[in-house]
């Protein structure tokens, strides 16, 4: 294993790859936030990115702590109020994908940022949603991105915060959804695609050094993998170099460096 | 119509025990110093509204100000967790809050209503999502004219909305620039707002778009510089990221916390924000 890059650096240079320029794009803070910016610093230079403070078409130098910070609204083509990004720019169909984390994910890619345990006695409370179920279900289409461990893919989730394709099959229509929802889910060590009749992540690419057994172990179900699995491609030079530079900057700016 | 307050008096005239404030401010701009002097005066039973709680409400939860919460994000962005947030839903310290919880979209169309004086907002929204099963006051309602099914969720009207600003000018017009978040929305759907602003001008020499609450939609103009920190404010100070890293640890022990809000919130006034942010140069 002397791989010059991490499987966190692996991560998110796989997900930047899952965006274009024509993108219209929700950003997620954390793990997302970082995939789009790398989108953006590399093949997709035209990609839009929407935070959800209102900041549409931003081009931040660093990654933004918070999904309001300043840089975010220095560098966006226009800010707009919070009520007006979700009725207008979101539930008015403008966003191509929405980029979302997850505390815990169940096969169907059912999201929960909620709580651990009861709702109301929890052993842990999580954030909430902010401004999840409703990506999830308006923007055309998700993509999710964690790394992978059995607290975090779990066979049964302890609150639907968002929903992904439910119970699979045809549940999203059953709902009156007409976007596709999650189309991808992008981890440490695969990428993950929900089968086209039964909506349920299938591995569909291993990344470089990664066994099936390695995705097995970390993962709260017993997954299914592609009859064609793929090996996804390694970073390139360009690729890792303007992740460790975003990082670093980033790093440097917040004063964690 | 506005008038020009000490910080002091317009938390003690606009906010008393029992009612329903909001301190807004999406990220940016927000209403610290006015959290703090409500922290000082000791305000019991608060209904507080925030779309995203954040620092400031952890301190007023843990300082014990807060009965229930209206919310629909309760993390220190990019950091972690609510710390005291979490015990006292964890642990009831130093008492359990009531929390009403909705998503961002569902909230912001709350304050919309509000501002509008409907008694409801509806939106494409919670669509599969579990909250409505915890919060009755998620309902459905059918379209009249397409019977499609669509989420309602009931008005925002705070008693009281603080803001903090970028400037007043003389008469008591508010001047928000940058991320603006629901600050006008929530300003409009109060009772009464009071608004805390980093200067006080002539002239605003802004451009005709700019967002401005006349002063006739303000009730209390109080200046005090920095009083955002650790939030920011657009061309002012920057976000103090630091300082919400730092938050994390200082919350995770009620002791500390305690020991922290005596030094920095207790024991000073409004008049220590103005050091504790990092000036942006301005000519």
């Amino acid at each position: 294993m002397s791989r010059d890059f991490t499987p966190d650096e692996m991560m998110t240079i796989a997900a930047a790859r899952m965006l274009t320029s024509q993108d219209v794009c929700f950003v997620g803070i954390g793990p997302p936030s970082a995939a789009c910016n790398v989108a953006r610093l590399t093949h997709a230079p035209d990609i839009t990115l929407i935070y959800e403070s209102g900041t549409i078409g931003t081009e931040p130098s660093v990654l933004p702590l918070s999904i309001g910070d300043g840089e975010l609204c220095d560098t966006a083509l226009t800010t707009v109020s919070v009520p007006e990004m979700f009725r207008y720019w979101l539930q008015g169909g403008h966003i191509t994908i929405g980029f979302l984390g997850a505390a815990q994910i169940d096969r169907f890619a059912n999201i929960n940022t909620t709580v651990i345990g009861d709702y109301e006695t929890p052993k842990t409370r999580l954030p909430g949603g902010g401004g999840a179920p409703e990506i999830a279900s308006l923007s055309q289409k998700v993509f999710v991105t964690m790394k992978q461990s059995r607290r975090g893919m779990v066979e049964t989730i302890d609150f639907f915060t968002s929903f992904g394709h439910g119970e699979g099959g045809d549940h999203r229509r059953r709902m009156g959804l007409e976007t596709a929802g999650p189309v991808a889910l992008i981890t440490d060590l695969a990428l993950w695609e929900p089968d086209a009749d039964t909506g349920e992540l299938t591995v569909t690419s291993l990344h470089p050094g990664v066994t099936a057994e390695m995705v097995r172990d970390t993962c709260g179900w017993q997954p299914r993998f592609a009859a064609n699995l793929a090996k996804t491609v390694p970073p390139d030079a360009t690729e890792l170099s303007v992740l460790r530079e975003l990082k670093a900057r980033t790093a440097r700016a917040h004063g964690t460096g | 119509m506005a008038e020009f307050m000490s910080l002091r008096d317009a938390v003690a005239t606009h906010l008393s025990d029992g009612m329903m404030a909001a301190f807004e401010g999406f990220t940016h701009l927000m209403p610290y110093a006015a959290a703090h002097e409500v922290i000082r005066q000791q305000r019991r039973d608060l209904t507080v509204v925030r779309m995203t709680p954040d620092v400031i409400y952890d301190q007023m939860i843990g300082m014990g100000c807060v009965a229930k919460l209206i919310f629909s994000y309760a993390g220190n962005p990019g950091v972690g967790l609510l710390r005291r947030l979490r015990d006292s839903l964890e642990n009831g310290w130093p008492h359990r809050i009531e929390i009403v919880e909705h998503s961002h979209a569902a909230l912001a169309h709350a304050y919309e209503a509000g501002a509008s004086k409907l008694p409801f907002a509806v939106l494409r929204g919670y669509v599969g999502a579990e909250l409505p099963i915890v919060n009755p006051e998620i309902r459905e309602i059918t379209c009249p004219f397409t019977g499609q099914t669509l989420a309602a969720v009931p008005a925002i009207n705070p008693d009281v909305t603080f803001i903090h600003a970028l400037k007043a000018d003389r008469r008591g017009n508010v001047l928000i620039e940058g991320i603006v978040g629901v600050q006008k929305e929530a300003v409009l759907a109060a009772k009464a707002a009071v608004v805390t602003v980093e200067e006080i001008v002539d002239s605003f020499e802004s451009h005709p778009n700019a967002l401005v609450l006349p002063h006739w939609t303000v009730d209390a103009v109080v200046h005090v510089p920095g009083g955002a920190h650790p939030s920011y404010a657009h061309g002012y100070y920057p976000r103090d990221n630091a300082a919400y890293i730092a938050w994390d640890r200082i919350a995770a022990d009620r002791d500390r916390f305690i020991d922290w809000m005596t030094e920095h919130v207790l024991q000073v006034d409004e008049t220590v924000f103005a050091g504790r942010v990092a000036w942006s140069d301005r000519s």
